[in-house]
């Protein structure tokens, strides 16, 4: 999306590990779209995607920057984290595989969804990583579009 | 529809927040454990009943518009939780009954329409 079509910006910082900030953006996000008076369903799956996002954040990285840009046509969210990288993407997409700890499960995450979960809720969806340096993922909802599922 | 004061009455639920009106309606009703299940697999306006409890439930259910919760087994969130529950108006029950015991009782509650049999 070229960066004059944007009508609204805005930058999250998430810190690893810091479980008690978990949600935090994407409610923060959630907000916005809503009082943005985008639809409840795009709203939805836009909250869900950055959701999950955030906290495989908090879970697997030291820090990252989720950044929120809505166009006219669609909502755009990058995540970048650096942290140990995806070393077998489409492993991590598949669903139910997970590498989450007890203690991330105990939270009651770390079930495998998360990549998966994002994907069902993008009209497209793209993750770059680099082990040892860290995760970028691009998520692309349309106002009128349904996910991939 | 579920209305709210129907699933206190059927699971001898103790409801957390006081703000919550009882005529409050649930259109499905989802249990897990994992918030990860509820955000692919529930659907908006859900009442969700789980074992979990922490802020997690709390933020899971506003990202993905769960209208409710009931914890199972008695268990209970901690006060600043139920706080943000309020500010949301997320209305939190407990009930002392098991899983099983309370997906069962909800299940005939969906069965019969949401009318609780008297």
């Amino acid at each position: 999306m070229p960066a004059d079509e944007a009508v609204f910006r805005q930058e999250f910082p998430v810190t690893g590990g810091d479980f008690a900030k978990a949600g935090v953006a994407a409610c923060r996000i959630k907000e916005l779209l809503k009082d943005l008076g985008l639809d409840a369903a795009t709203v939805r799956r836009a909250a869900i995607a950055a959701y999950e996002a955030e906290m495989n954040v908090i879970m697997y990285a030291r820090e990252g920057r989720m950044d929120l840009s809505v166009s006219p046509d669609e909502v755009h969210i990058t995540v970048d984290d650096r942290g140990p990288g995806i070393a077998d993407v489409e492993l991590a997409m598949t669903e139910g595989y997970s590498t989450a700890t007890a203690e991330m499960r105990e939270l009651g995450f770390g079930a495998g969804m998360g990549l998966p979960n994002i994907k069902r809720n993008a009209d497209v969806f793209a993750v770059d990583s680099e082990v040892g340096r860290g995760t970028r993922l691009e998520i692309i909802i349309r106002r009128n579009g349904h996910g991939t599922t | 529809m579920i209305v709210l004061r129907d699933v206190l009455a059927l699971l001898d639920g103790e409801l957390l927040t006081p703000a919550a009106v009882s005529d409050a309606a649930f259109h499905k009703v989802f249990a897990s454990d994992l918030m990860s299940d509820v955000l692919a697999a529930a659907e908006p306006g859900a009442l969700l009943l789980t074992g979990l409890a922490n802020a997690h439930v709390v933020s899971t259910c506003s990202v993905a518009d769960l209208t409710g919760v009931v914890f199972v087994q008695g268990k209970r969130p901690a006060l600043d939780v139920i706080g943000q529950a309020e500010a949301r108006s997320l209305p939190l029950i407990s009930t002392k009954m098991s899983m099983f015991e309370a997906c069962a009782r909800m299940a005939g509650l969906v069965e019969d329409g949401g009318h609780a049999r008297r």
